[in-house]
């Protein structure tokens, strides 16, 4: 499967993914040191970004949560790229300081939580669809 | 988006490292909002300055950029710091907190930004005039901007904020354009306001309204507002409602130029009450910490407090937050000898809402609305709103 969408930040990536049909808030929502989801009920609450491709459908809550996405970067626990329905100021300006490959205007309902990958520029290409033969 | 030579040159890094991460977030956020052109700013403030907000990321990442070579083009002030530059040690902060905020504000002043460290900038000589176009962060001091000054800006972040300044440019969208700055929402008012606590309880009650229904409110029935009730409404508007723009009949720049929208929301005494009433969960005995300047002081506010204070002395930790500016002003006229003499504590630069104080109070007495949503999420203290005057008796008590 062939996606196109709108490059916020240019890059390529190449991982596994993991998706949220929730909204993400970086500032207080995801422990700035550990890449883990604290947020209270977030259905990602516990589970691990960094290293992900993380599909979520946009950012919410603190400006801040910009700065939260570079502190990821600098301890190496930022996912390794971002993939949103609609990208809004906050993760927009934290994927540029922090340098994370970010794309939106996607379909993110048609993409499964341990699919395989590839983001080149604005196109995201699933290479494993499927996280069961994956 | 459509950029010109100079502007493609800051972009492919022609210009240096940090010009080029600031014209990468405008062209991102000018393509997000549909904006078709950069136009050029005459004023930045800018957020992220408490190094308790900030934390070590920020602090690099502003390290990184003055270290690239990012130099402002236009005036660009600085929001309240964690703590009061000089007075810190009186206020109870630690000195590795004074260091880290130390490298903040220095990163800024390499960047050559003014490190005023006031959310009223308004007050100290950044006050744009009607029509210009600015990037401010600091959501009290946008709504102030665009709404009683009549300029012109989106709701800026600090790292936005920061591309403005070190680029002169913000992406033409939201509102920098007359068609976006039509209310949408008439609310009435049936009651008279006095006190600045009750500005900030009906900037609560339409903030609450707007933040469900998106809208820019058109308030009538104000007969008339003093620039401290203004900046109270402003500060509570933004915080409970995310509102960067509001029209007062006979009050603010614009509103003349509208018709109050048809759809009318009525705002009664015993509503704003019971809206005052929601942020009190402390009573008068639990108060251990009383806070006046959120926004920050003007010089009329300090001789206020001069005048209750005079001759007598409190009996509760009370910060009198200010910009350091307006702060020497009342050094002039006599305010701060008597103020101090009372026992009461100038918080210059900084505030109740941006200093790291989390757990070393109980319950709080402020007259603003705004600092009693914040002392309650980020300090989980209990909250007392009362008018000003009468904050200032309860230190005394």
């Amino acid at each position: 499967m062939i996606l196109h969408g709108r490059s916020i930040f240019q890059g390529n990536a190449q991982g596994e993914t993991l998706v949220t049909s929730q909204p993400i808030s970086f500032f207080g929502g995801v422990d700035p040191e550990k890449g883990i989801v604290v947020e209270r009920g977030h259905p990602l609450e516990g589970q691990c970004i960094a290293g992900k491709v993380l599909v979520f459908p946009t950012g919410k809550g603190s400006t801040v949560g910009s700065y939260t996405l570079y502190r990821l970067k600098m301890n190496g626990r930022a996912p390794l790229a971002i993939l949103n329905a609609e990208c809004e100021t906050i993760i927009a300006v934290g994927c540029i300081i922090a340098e994370i490959p970010c794309v939106d205007q996607l379909p993110i309902q048609e993409i499964r939580s341990g699919s395989l990958v590839q983001i080149d520029g604005s196109v995201v290409i699933v290479i494993i669809e499927d996280p069961a033969i994956h | 988006m459509l950029l010109n030579p100079e502007q493609n040159a800051m972009l492919d890094g022609s210009r240096g490292y940090a010009t080029r991460k600031a014209m990468q977030i405008l062209v991102a956020l000018g393509e997000i909002y549909g904006a078709e052109r950069m136009i050029p700013v005459s004023s930045v403030q800018i957020a992220g300055v408490s190094y308790d907000n900030l934390g070590e990321a920020g602090l690099q990442f502003l390290s990184e950029m003055a270290d690239g070579g990012g130099k402002v083009c236009v005036q660009t002030t600085l929001n309240p710091a964690g703590m009061d530059i000089e007075n810190w040690r009186s206020l109870g902060i630690q000195p590795d907190f004074a260091e880290k905020q130390g490298r903040v504000l220095e990163a800024y002043s390499r960047m050559g930004v003014s490190t005023t460290c006031t959310c009223t900038p308004y007050l100290t000589g950044n006050r744009p005039l009607f029509g210009e176009h600015i990037a401010w962060s600091e959501s009290s001091a946008v709504c102030y901007a665009n709404s009683v000054l009549g300029a012109r800006t989106n709701r800026e972040g600090g790292p936005s904020a920061l591309a403005s300044a070190l680029t002169g440019l913000t992406p033409e969208y939201g509102y920098h354009l007359a068609k976006n700055r039509r209310p949408t929402l008439t609310f009435q008012l049936s009651t008279r306001l006095k006190e600045t606590s009750e500005f900030g309880g009906l900037g609560k009650m339409i903030g609450e309204h707007i933040q469900v229904s998106k809208g820019i409110p058109y308030i009538k029935g104000i007969q008339s507002a003093t620039l401290e009730n203004l900046k109270s409404l402003c500060a509570s508007l933004a915080t409970y409602g995310g509102a960067a723009l509001f029209h007062m009949q006979g009050v603010t720049p614009e509103a003349s130029s509208f018709t109050p929208p048809l759809e009318q929301v009525e705002v009664s005494q015993p509503e704003l009450e019971s809206v005052m009433q929601s942020l009190n969960d402390a009573t008068a005995a639990e108060v251990d910490f009383v806070s006046l300047g959120c926004p920050h002081l003007s010089i009329h506010e300090i001789e206020q407090i001069a005048r209750l204070l005079e001759g007598q002395h409190v009996k509760k930790e009370f910060w009198i937050a200010t910009a350091r500016a307006t702060r020497q002003i009342a050094d002039q006229l006599g305010y701060t000898r008597i103020i101090e003499a009372a026992g009461a504590k100038f918080a210059a630069d900084t505030c109740c809402v941006v200093a790291p104080i989390q757990g070393r109070f109980t319950a709080m007495a402020t007259d603003s609305a705004k600092a009693c949503y914040y002392a309650a999420a980020k300090n989980k203290f209990k909250t007392l709103l009362l008018p000003f005057d009468e904050v200032v008796r309860l230190a005394l008590q």
